[in-house]
């Protein structure tokens, strides 16, 4: 709330986002964006010289009817005032295609740019922030922004260009009458600005309310299953409406001052309007203008709707400042999105192909190999090429994300290629943050973590993930054809690629069963398969992606036993010589482990494997035995 | 296209004679709203007309009274219309929030009244945007309505009409330009409505892939998919501004269009205006009026087309409401008896069919027959998809059985009140849900009259008593966003303490004990056994030793029960009931 107060109104904050917007405009494009002013000017200049030409008329009309003038002069007057009009049409309509052009082409930039920064942040930002939060950058604020950029900004250029033009008309046609509108429209400025401010502040509350009442909403039809079986249906019903009561009163508030502004508005122009006459009246009637009868009328009847057009734009700006407010708030969260910092990447050392002879020399080579090899560049100008093996090595490494709360201490612990090793403990133990290290989605000091024995933080981050595969317990699977999906783990992989790693992964068999194959097309994270089928398709994933290294975080923990074997035999054949580390919640999926490490407080507590482990009788066997709970 | 229009005029009368209920008690409101607004337009027409009067009599008259009686009355009329505005808006306030307040609440308690079946065909997700974003819209839409939907018409009315009693060869004027407007409106919104459902349509395509592309950055990272996901995203964005463009570019001509109109309307009024005020059949009074109708007139034209817009676009929202409206809750009451109270808690099911999607060939369970006696303990054991949770959601009538009969306590569940037989019947389910309150407060959803010693021996038979305490506010911590996070085992335990405080014949645990460690899963058992006599017990598990002591085993597979039996029996003689016990075995 107090928030959301304190960010009303900062002028300078508001012109720094909005020249920053600009800049998005002046970048490409600048031609367009002038004409869109030279074309708001030509639009403007007509409506206001019509104005201005529209007393020629009338005086030509009445003197016409006297006989002073000749028909002549009306038609030539009615001609100009044509063309200056349609001068007027052909600008809008070139103003409306060009801003069009800009704000769309505009929308999508930010929309790539949102994107794009979003695929380099660093996965600390997606554990801070809910993905609503995310997703409405994406949809709430560049609608905003594109309502300002398409709307806003050119009605206000539109609006100001008017007003200064009218009042200059209002001016030439009658210094003294303009005064009395500049009174009267002062006036009804002052209404607005005090009325909107008000409003502003029950909308806020009605904003609350509202997220409120949505949150109630949300929490409790997500439970209605559960609302269901406990009867509740009456106490949630008799919750619900006192909250929807109290959303209804601030609503009331916040939308009678909203709509009482137009009425007031518009009535306070119809009461200038007849002031305005009764002035000029009088003013004619006294002869105060200076000029005679005829030129008074004219004067009147091209001032008169003059006065009220000068007060549209007016009330049009007031309006407008608003909903300048709202973008501008939009575009700032965008723009700071935009300023997060993203992933940072020093490493140098890359994967190659490689070939390797019997003594175990490693040749680059530029054809696709089935050995990988680093690419090590050296300050001395060297370059050496190491074998990709699989060799995870970690030296008393200590990590904290927040830099208060230590999640792993002291930790060292070394994998052989090949290795399967374990990593067992409670839910917060630091079992998945020790993953998180291997693929550098957080980064440690120098030197604390090699990976074939170079300093992990020298390794391109690209290149040490395409190096690990990661199969863990929430599938994520996208859009699209199972084909599509499981490629997705190697995207040149071909046809017989993906049949044979679905085949390893033990999932062959149920796609086929599925009504077309490997072309049937999966939506909403595969929810038309079952929760051990999605698992087949994220190891077949991995499969594909053939790397030397697999983590498999938690990966059968939500299938019931027999659907786990089914994926342990496919798991099986995937870990075969390479290097695993397996954290699982069934202590029966780690028993065959090379190495199992019991972590508990982001310290390794105990380490071995299975049986001497038992014999210990520690904490690993307390928990085998189930005397423990493992949470 | 006849048809196709008539057919969705008889929909939008039932959809309109529905919503049109829940304006309740704000009935004054909506009627007086409209009126204000009726008041405000009329004085509104009218004072141009006194303008002339001033122009005309005062001026040209030299009359000055003329000019301040005139002028005093269009003031007069001014005020008198500000104030009816202000009203109106008063009004429309009070009437459009009431209207909202009214409709959420219908919404949602008829959503309360939805059966699982009901939940299931519009997804929980579908039905919260129901009720918070389409409420938001029709709202919208309904102050629109009373308000300017009403002012629209009856300024063009009345303007028009002034303009034809003061002269009807000018008036002429309006009348060629009216047509021209509306066809022009219309093929505009013709050509350009289908382009932007189309829009919108790529537009939820991107939201989609947007979204699973943040739900799932780890495996995009982890992949390195970064790039990938970008140049796809930037193909769809690319596509998008085409369809954007094309789309916006007909809406584009509306303005200078209705410019053209305008302006061409004005120099008519000038031409032919200025050659009757030469011929002197107008005066300039008159002359100026004609200049202020013509923009009230062609205003309230485009104000139409403005409605006529926004009601299309929030016409999806008005359906959506109205189709949560329409359902019909399909378990109720009507052949209860409100005095039945069960007996005790056997269940059985007799010759039961069932299937989700209704009568049709994919049936989960066909002609299912078991009996189970008051007070015994039963264990479920079977993989994924073998219909466990289904057979026992029909216990407490969260679904209706196609055919056949679910009898508890040895009636037919429909004999009872569904309040009266899930109160009799308690169930942990698969998906446990907490909501964000206090520990206490939730429990307190199994018996909301329970005292707080009722509290803590459920929460002690469900081992949660001692980890709720060690917590620093005990019963009081708030749980969910605001307060503590309790683990996956912790959650299942104060579910069971809830479904335990309702003190039930029957109760079921579907699979809610698979986070909790085996000592205590045991533990629980135990003290259920010990402490609530008499009750029946159904367990659902994968483990094979939450089932071991039941006093009989269900062996399911693929809808059918394979097997009953005792552990030691099924041992013996069943194939799967073999495999998983095997399977878990290696692990103690």
């Amino acid at each position: 709330m107090e928030k959301a107060m304190n960010k009303k109104f900062d002028p300078k904050k508001i012109s720094v986002i909005l020249r920053r917007l600009l800049g998005y405009v002046m970048r490409e494009y600048k031609l367009q964006a002038c004409l869109v002013i030279l074309a708001i000017l030509g639009s403007v200049t007509a409506n206001v010289a019509g104005t201005y030409i529209i007393k020629d008329v009338s005086k030509s009309m009445l003197g016409i009817r006297d006989g002073s003038e000749v028909m002549s002069t009306l038609l030539v007057n009615i001609a100009i005032l044509m063309s200056v009009y349609f001068a007027g049409v052909c600008s809008t309509f070139l103003n409306g295609r060009l801003t069009l052009n800009i704000s769309t082409g505009i929308m999508r930039k930010v929309r790539d740019d949102l994107f794009e920064h979003m695929q380099l942040l660093n996965v600390q930002y997606f554990a801070e922030h809910v993905n609503g939060e995310t997703m409405s950058l994406y949809t709430n604020d560049t609608e905003v922004l594109r309502e300002l950029l398409s709307m806003g900004l050119p009605q206000i250029i539109n609006s100001v260009l008017m007003v200064i033009g009218v009042f200059a008309v209002m001016m030439v046609l009658s210094p003294l009458l303009t005064t009395f509108v500049i009174v009267i429209l002062v006036v009804m400025m002052l209404t607005v600005t005090k009325m909107s401010k008000k409003g502003r502040k029950y909308f806020i509350a009605q904003q609350e309310k509202l997220s409120k009442v949505n949150g109630y909403v949300e929490e409790y039809i997500e439970g209605q299953k559960i609302v269901k079986i406990f009867c509740h249906e009456k106490r949630v019903k008799t919750d619900f409406n006192n909250i929807n009561e109290s959303l209804r009163q601030a609503a009331v508030a916040a939308h009678t001052y909203a709509n009482v502004i137009m009425p007031v508005m518009n009535n306070l122009s119809f009461v200038s309007y007849v002031l305005i006459a009764i002035a000029g009246g009088l003013l004619v009637y006294f002869d105060l203008l200076g000029v005679d009868m005829k030129d008074g009328i004219a004067i009147m009847i091209a001032f008169v709707p003059a006065a009220r057009q000068f007060s549209m734009p007016l009330s049009q700006v007031a309006q407008q400042f608003n909903a300048i407010l709202g973008a501008t708030a939009g575009a700032e969260r965008i723009f700071n999105f935009l300023d997060l910092p993203v992933e940072k990447d020093n490493g140098y050392v890359t994967l190659v192909n490689a070939e390797i002879d019997e003594d175990g020399n490693v040749t680059p080579t530029k054809e696709h190999t089935d050995k990988w090899a680093w690419k090590h560049p050296h300050k001395d100008g060297t370059t050496t090429f190491v074998e990709l093996k699989g060799e995870v090595c970690f030296e008393d490494v200590t990590f904290s994300y927040d830099g208060v709360k230590t999640v792993l201490n002291n930790v060292s612990l070394f994998a052989k290629p090949g290795q399967k090793v374990a990593l067992v403990g409670s839910t917060g133990a630091g079992k998945t943050t020790i993953t998180n290290l291997i693929n550098r989605f957080y980064d440690v000091p120098d030197g604390k973590i090699r990976y074939d024995g170079i300093n992990i933080n020298k390794i391109k981050k690209a290149d040490l993930r395409r190096s690990l595969g990661m199969v863990l317990q929430d599938t994520h699977l996208f859009t699209g054809t199972v084909r599509e999906n499981i490629r997705y783990g190697r995207l040149d992989a071909t046809d017989e690629d993906v049949y044979a790693a679905a085949t390893l992964a033990n999932a062959d068999s149920f796609i086929a069963h599925l009504p077309n194959g490997y072309d049937t097309v999966l939506t909403g994270d595969g929810s038309n398969l079952s929760q051990g089928q999605r698992q087949l398709i994220n190891i077949a994933r991995a499969a594909v992606a053939d790397p030397p290294v697999l983590v498999l975080d938690e990966a059968t923990s939500s299938v019931d036993t027999r659907t786990e074997k089914i994926i342990e035999r496919g798991m099986n054949k995937l870990m075969q010589g390479r290097t695993v580390f397996i954290i699982a919640h069934r202590l029966s999926t780690i028993r065959n482990a090379d190495v199992i490490l019991v972590i508990e407080n982001g310290e390794i507590i105990e380490r071995g494997n299975h049986d001497t482990l038992l014999k210990e009788r520690g904490r690993y066997y307390n928990l085998y035995t189930g005397m423990l709970e493992l949470s | 296209m006849s048809t196709y229009s008539e057919q969705t005029s008889n929909i939008k009368e039932n959809m309109i004679s529905k919503l049109l209920k829940n304006i309740g008690k704000y009935r004054k409101e909506t009627i007086l709203a409209p009126i204000t607004v009726i008041v405000e337009v009329l004085l509104e027409v009218s004072i141009p007309l006194m303008v002339s009067y001033i122009m005309d009599i005062g001026i040209k008259g030299r009359d000055t009274n003329a000019i301040f009686k005139y002028g005093g009355i269009a003031i007069a009329m001014a005020v008198v219309s500000l104030a009816a505005g202000a009203l109106s808006a008063i009004f429309a306030s009070r009437a459009s929030t009431g209207f909202a307040y009214n409709l959420r609440k219908s919404l949602f308690s008829k959503v309360q009244d939805f059966s699982f079946k009901n939940i299931d065909k519009f997804s929980t997700g579908s039905l919260i945007t129901r009720v918070t974003t389409d409420v938001s819209n029709v709202q919208m839409a309904f102050m629109m309505i009373i308000r300017v939907a009403v002012r629209a018409p009856i300024m063009f009315i009345t303007a028009l009409s002034v303009s034809l009693s003061t002269d009807a060869e000018m008036t002429l004027i309006f009348v060629c330009a009216i047509p021209i407007v509306v066809i022009g409106v219309a093929v505009l919104g013709k050509i350009a409505l289908p382009l932007f459902e189309k829009l919108f349509e790529m537009f939820d395509k991107m939201n989609l892939r947007t979204q699973e592309n943040l739900t799932a950055i780890r495996t995009v990272k982890t992949f390195v998919r970064e790039n990938h996901e970008t140049e796809e995203f930037r193909k769809t964005s690319a596509k998008i501004l085409d369809a954007h463009k094309k789309a916006e570019k007909i809406f584009v001509m509306a303005m200078p269009l209705m410019q053209f109109i305008m302006y061409g309307v004005l120099i008519a009024i000038m031409y032919f205006g200025g050659s009757k005020i030469i011929s002197n059949e107008l005066t300039e009074g008159q002359f100026m009026t004609f200049m202020q109708y013509m923009a009230m007139i062609l205003m309230s034209l485009m104000l139409m087309a403005m409605i006529l817009v926004n009601m299309i676009m929030s016409r999806a929202s008005f359906r959506r409401i109205v189709e949560v409206l329409n359902e019909n809750p399909d378990i109720s009451d009507k052949n209860a008896d409100k005095t039945l109270i069960m007996e005790d808690g056997s269940v059985e099911f007799v010759d039961v069919t069932f299937g989700y999607a209704g009568e049709d060939a994919n049936n989960v369970i066909e002609h299912m027959n078991f009996k189970i006696e008051s007070g015994e303990t039963i264990g479920i054991i079977g993989g994924t998809g073998s219909a466990k949770t289904t057979v026992v959601q029909l216990i407490p009538r969260l679904y209706d059985a196609i055919s056949g009969t679910v009898k508890t306590g040895g009636r037919d569940v429909k004999e009872y009140t569904i309040k009266h037989l899930r109160s009799a019947i308690a169930m942990a389910p698969q998906k446990n849900l907490l909501f964000s309150t206090t520990i206490k407060e939730n429990i307190l959803w199994g018996n909301p009259n329970a005292t707080d010693e009722e509290v803590e021996t459920a929460a002690r038979n469900a081992a949660a008593h001692d980890f709720i305490m060690s917590f620093p506010d005990g019963y009081n911590t708030e749980l969910g966003q605001a307060g503590v996070n309790v683990s996956g085992g912790q959650k299942q335990r104060l579910c069971i303490a809830r479904a335990l405080l309702k003190n039930p014949k029957i109760i079921i645990f579907d699979d809610s004990t698979s986070a909790v460690d085996t000592a205590t899963d045991a533990q629980i058992r135990r003290s259920i056994k010990e402490n609530l006599e008499g009750l029946t017990v159904i367990i659902i598990a994968q483990r094979i030793a939450s089932v071991m002591d039941a006093d009989k085993i269900f062996v399911m597979s693929d809808g059918a029960i394979e097997a009953i039996g005792k552990h030691e029996e099924l041992l013996k003689t069943n194939t799967i009931y073999q495999d998983v016990y095997y399977s878990q075995q290696q692990e103690a």
